[in-house]
């Protein structure tokens, strides 16, 4: 258990900038979550904080320490790799044994620690067996085990549910986070499922093209994304996102498509005409009877159910791709007139990406993460 | 995949497998079966008269000191054949494991020694360790050694387990080289965060999931040692000086050839014949469930 600060950190392979400084501080027990898509540098962040990787630049200090230069085996970190990476010549008992062997435990001692995590995990019938009599999840357990038995300072998680199949995976997700909340370890963890990432971390960091995109709770991730790109990645199906035009002194837009929308929260800054997009999430999106005035005409071209909601795909007036979600099974015409409420709203800036929040509530109290940060175990 | 074939007559397939026999039946199982009946036989001096001696031949081996210290010979000699080859291939095999410059070139000139014809390696020996012509063999006198294979009986025993490992350590090489890409990246790694030094490393992982590797090519470096280096060591001694380089193989010739004992000849032949039989099996069988499992 410990802290852990990241200052700076970056790395480059010859000209190839991989990270480009990352800053991260995670709290004494926290779970941290790093997502992105792949080739975004989360796999390398991590590698980093292992050790396995020097950086180029930046520190990482674990528990008050700087462990920046030191070996892996000198910064008590535990990682669980995406492809388990047990020692295939090893019983399940050895395996997990083995760090606790270098580490001179004595014979009771390693017995009595291992004994204890293969009893947490499910695999005390397990523990004479090779890696490769087990099945995936199995495998996965034993590699969580062979973590859980050194006792470290930090868990490192590389993708580990990304080789099991979809059942499982939300299986061991749940079980991941039980896990670390009773062990109370410091985890760090990787992966480019965002629906893992809401799931299991305190705080996600969202990682795009080698710079952390937003550091925030999950909640807050999903309810107020720092720019169109997290808005983008989070949130299944994707946020929709309408190009649209500054207009009545900062308190509406007038989107491409035709409408014209009052912000319910406030005004933007910036003077009339400042270009603009506005994210919508398709579950914010409301059917309106036919006929209606306002609204936004859909032509639909492909209607997706997936039994508990249906998703309707289809173009706007302006050519914009737009998706709906709707709960249920429901039967649809090729056109129809959708809306939503102002208040469901996000608004980018379009140059940037960045998110606008209204002048008059900025800077916005960022009440979700530091709960996250200090309360939520 | 079933890649079985399925044929309409006889003919055919018998067609297609007889030229293999044929070559089969000419070059190993006439003469190996010569070989086996003139163990049992003794021939008069004048090859007129051939007659059953049953186990004589073998007897009489196992009685003559010469052949029992050809057996220790060879013994010491495969085993230090194979333990250099293989020690130095994996060394080098571990150093070029790693992402170093110009790895592809050192790959390389490690596998060459592979393509070179037993008897010029000898002469490249010859070239390099000749008390008088070679240039590290003539210039080891200097440092007090007195070097001269051709006299001392160690030195040239010790020359001949030097130059028959060098060809072999490139088959070895690429081997372990092999076996050394295989294992998992992230399994090292996992090793390094569980707190495991290089020297652990290697002696607890990387080693141990090395073995279907090292005894793979034990077997193959045994019957290498014993069978393929005939070439070499002819080149080079001659079995010489005196009795000090005979291996097995080398006595079969001498014996044989030279001194046309061939009835001894033969019964040497069939031993050597059982040694291989044995060491195939044993490769056989292993090999087998590795494939297996």
């Amino acid at each position: 258990m410990a802290t852990l600060e990241l200052a700076g950190l970056a790395k480059s392979f010859g000209a190839l900038a991989v990270l480009h400084g990352v800053d991260l501080a995670l709290a004494d027990g926290e779970m941290v979550v790093i997502v992105g898509a792949s080739g975004c540098g989360k796999s390398t962040l991590l590698r980093l904080v292992a050790g396995l990787e020097e950086p180029s630049a930046g520190s990482v200090v674990l528990d008050g320490r700087d462990v920046t230069r030191l070996d892996p085996a000198a910064r008590d970190i535990a990682m669980v790799f995406q492809n388990y990476a047990l020692y295939p010549h090893m019983s399940v008992f050895e395996n997990m044994a083995y760090g606790l062997r270098i580490r001179r435990l004595g014979r009771a001692d390693i017995r009595r620690r291992v004994d204890q995590a293969a009893r947490m995990l499910g695999i005390e019938g397990l523990l004479d067996r090779k890696p490769r009599q087990l099945s995936g999840g199995q495998r996965q357990r034993v590699a969580m085990g062979r973590a859980i038995v050194r006792e470290p300072k930090l868990f490192l998680f590389d993708e580990p549910l990304s080789n099991l199949d979809a059942r499982l995976r939300v299986q061991m997700r749940a079980e991941i986070r039980r896990l670390q909340r009773r062990l109370g370890v410091t985890s760090l963890y990787v992966t480019h499922d965002q629906v893992e990432a809401m799931t299991l971390g305190d705080r996600l960091v969202v990682m795009h093209e080698g710079r952390p995109a937003q550091v925030a709770s999950p909640l807050e991730v999903f309810s107020r994304p720092a720019n169109t790109y997290v808005a983008g990645f989070i949130g299944a199906p994707a946020m929709n996102f309408l190009p649209a035009r500054l207009a009545d002194a900062g308190r509406a837009a007038v989107l491409k498509a035709g409408p014209v929308i009052a912000f319910a929260d406030g005004p933007r800054a910036g003077r009339d005409g400042r270009a603009l997009i506005i994210g919508i999430r398709p579950e914010d999106v409301t059917v309106l009877p036919e006929g209606a005035a306002q609204g936004l005409r859909l032509a639909v071209d492909l209607v997706e159910p997936l039994g508990s909601e249906t998703l309707l795909h289809g173009r706007l007036p302006g050519g914009a791709a737009f998706t709906v979600q709707r709960a249920g099974m429901v039967r649809v015409g090729e056109e129809m007139t959708v809306g939503f409420s102002p208040a469901s709203l996000h608004v980018f800036e379009a140059e940037t990406g960045r998110r606008l929040e209204p002048v008059s509530l900025a800077p916005p109290a960022r009440v979700e993460s530091s709960a996250a940060m200090h309360g939520s175990r | 995949m079933d890649r079985r074939t399925i044929f309409g007559g006889r003919l055919l397939p018998i067609a297609f497998v007889l030229p293999q026999l044929l070559v089969t039946f000419l070059f190993f199982l006439l003469p190996a079966g010569k070989a086996i009946y003139g163990s049992f036989t003794q021939t008069d001096a004048f090859g007129l008269h051939t007659r059953f001696i049953g186990f004589a031949n073998f007897v009489s081996l196992l009685d003559d000191a010469g052949y029992r210290a050809a057996f220790g010979r060879t013994a010491i000699f495969c085993a230090l054949v194979t333990l250099l080859a293989m020690a130095s291939a994996l060394l080098f095999a571990i150093f070029a494991d790693h992402e170093i410059r110009g790895r592809a070139i050192y790959r390389t000139l490690l596998i060459w020694p592979y393509a070179v014809a037993p008897a010029v390696s000898a002469v490249l020996w010859v070239f390099v360790m000749h008390p008088e012509v070679g240039i590290v063999g003539r210039e080891l006198g200097r440092f007090g050694i007195h070097w001269d294979y051709t006299v001392n009986g160690t030195q040239a025993l010790g020359l001949v387990i030097v130059a028959s490992a060098w060809t072999q350590v490139s088959y070895n090489f690429v081997f372990y080289l092999a076996g050394l890409q295989s294992i998992p990246s992230s399994v090292i790694e996992a090793a390094r965060m569980d707190g495991a030094g290089g020297f652990r490393r290697f002696r607890t992982i990387v080693f141990p999931l090395l073995m279907p590797t090292t005894f793979f090519l034990l077997i193959v470096n045994l019957v290498y040692a014993a069978f393929d280096t005939f070439g070499t060591i002819m080149a080079l001694t001659r079995g010489g000086p005196g009795q000090a380089t005979v291996t097995l193989v080398v006595k079969v010739y001498r014996d044989g050839v030279v001194n046309l004992d061939l009835a001894g000849s033969s019964a040497q032949s069939v031993i050597l014949m059982l040694i291989v039989i044995g060491l195939t099996a044993v490769q056989f069988r292993f090999l087998g469930r590795r494939t297996i499992s």
